[in-house]
């Protein structure tokens, strides 16, 4: 602290003159960076890789295990925060890597596009338990471009008077869009809410009827 | 039945409330790609410092591989960038000890600074290349990665005052050596931290 902390001081302190003889640029560590996951993939110590994917309905953080892919947020989840409960929930070991998730980016990009009406990849459930779980699970039964009352997703789960405990399943689902929680609306014909926010949850039911 | 299922108990989802908690139990360890995002550009100053720049690239990997690999079992209260710097020790001396094997025996490693000649316009990375091997660990940690002496003592072992000793007597030479890093005197920082990060900022990805 000693060395910046006086205001108007013009010859800079060795330390600010060596980082300087010393300079890296950012360009130089995205390349370390993306050496270091190609490595730790290799090595098998990256237990979670994620990247961010531009979409109709914002920015998209998808996270994949070895096991495949485990999390879908939304931007308004907040993508640090999220990052941080994987290190709580999974570990620590994460790293920006696409190279994990080339086909999962592939396939919300032609769902995006209109041109994949369901998706093909292998999931990790492990963020999802119980009878929550089971309500994810019997989501895809809903066809696209269909929605179901979350009284007729609660029948389908085997528990037909658990229409809120479904709402709390479709809500807290750790793979939204990928496992279709959108499709599933109020009773009353009302759209019911989104964890991306019901804005989102309009556009996604839109862009599968006009598909 | 018309159950509006999301009008309470769903616009508060329980996965935002467990991440809500997970941001602020302190127990909670930033995801790896934090760790390289905050302390990347200083590792890669440490790193070229200590083996030049055309292994540093090597040198970086290799401790950015072996902190990934021992991140789950790092306290969560553990200083990361001291942690980082003994991991890059570790790392360099085998670089160095690979380069030795690799050279033919009169290419002596520049060990012996001391012998040097200023020559006015040695660029300042060459000057500190040609550091003794010890003080040039004391000015990389102390000056490129701030950690205070107590802790570049406890990365090259011995005392925190023969840290700062040697520490002092690379920044000596280098003054010799690279003049304009003399000029007006520099107190020598003590045992407190420099404040580097301000500097460091302006790079984080």
């Amino acid at each position: 602290m000693n060395t910046h902390d006086r205001p108007g001081r013009l010859t800079p302190a060795p330390a600010t003159d060596l980082a300087q003889a010393l300079p890296t640029t950012p360009e130089e560590l995205q390349i370390l960076q993306t050496r270091l996951a190609a490595a730790a993939e290799r090595e098998g110590i990256l237990d979670v890789a994620y990247r961010t994917l531009d979409s109709p309905i914002g920015s998209l953080l998808i996270a994949a295990t070895d096991t495949g892919l485990v999390r879908v947020a939304f931007a308004i989840e907040d993508h640090d925060q999220v990052l941080l409960s994987l290190s709580a929930r999974i570990s620590p070991r994460i790293l920006n890597a696409p190279g994990r998730l080339d086909t999962v980016a592939r396939e919300l990009d032609e769902y995006f596009a209109g041109d994949r009406r369901r998706f093909d990849l292998p999931l990790d459930w492990r963020l999802s338990t119980g009878f929550r779980n089971t309500v994810l699970h019997h989501l895809p039964e809903i066809g696209y471009g269909h929605t179901a009352s979350y009284s007729a997703v609660a029948e389908l789960a085997g528990n037909p008077r658990a229409s809120r405990a479904v709402g709390t399943a479709c809500a807290t689902n750790p793979l939204p869009v990928v496992v279709p929680c959108h499709r599933v609306v109020r009773s009353d014909g009302g759209m019911g809410g989104y964890l991306g926010g019901v804005e989102a949850k309009r556009t996604l039911l839109t862009l599968e009827t006009a598909a | 039945m018309i159950t509006p299922p999301f009008s309470r108990s769903c616009t508060l989802p329980d996965l935002t409330t467990a991440e809500a908690e997970a941001s602020t139990d302190v127990t909670v360890k930033q995801p790896f790609e934090t760790v390289v995002a905050e302390h990347g550009s200083t590792v890669l100053r440490v790193c070229r410092a200590l083996v030049g720049t055309v292994d540093a690239d090597d040198a970086w990997s290799e401790t950015f591989l072996s902190a990934l690999k021992a991140y789950p079992d790092l306290p969560a209260e553990a200083n990361v960038q001291a942690w980082l710097v003994t991991i890059a020790h570790r790392k360099a001396i085998d670089v160095i000890r690979a380069a030795r094997r690799r050279a033919i025996p009169t290419d002596e490693l520049p060990e012996t600074g001391s012998t040097s000649i200023a020559e006015p316009d040695h660029d300042l990375a060459d000057a500190l290349a040609r550091l003794p091997l010890k003080q040039k660990y004391a000015v990389a940690y102390h000056y490129l990665a701030g950690l205070p002496y107590i802790d570049v003592a406890g990365v090259l072992g011995g005392s925190a005052e023969a840290a700062r000793r040697a520490a002092a007597d690379g920044i000596a030479t280098l003054r010799r050596t690279y003049p304009s890093i003399t000029r007006p005197s520099i107190s020598t920082p003590n045992n407190s931290r420099p404040n580097n990060s301000k500097e460091q900022k302006g790079e984080h990805r």
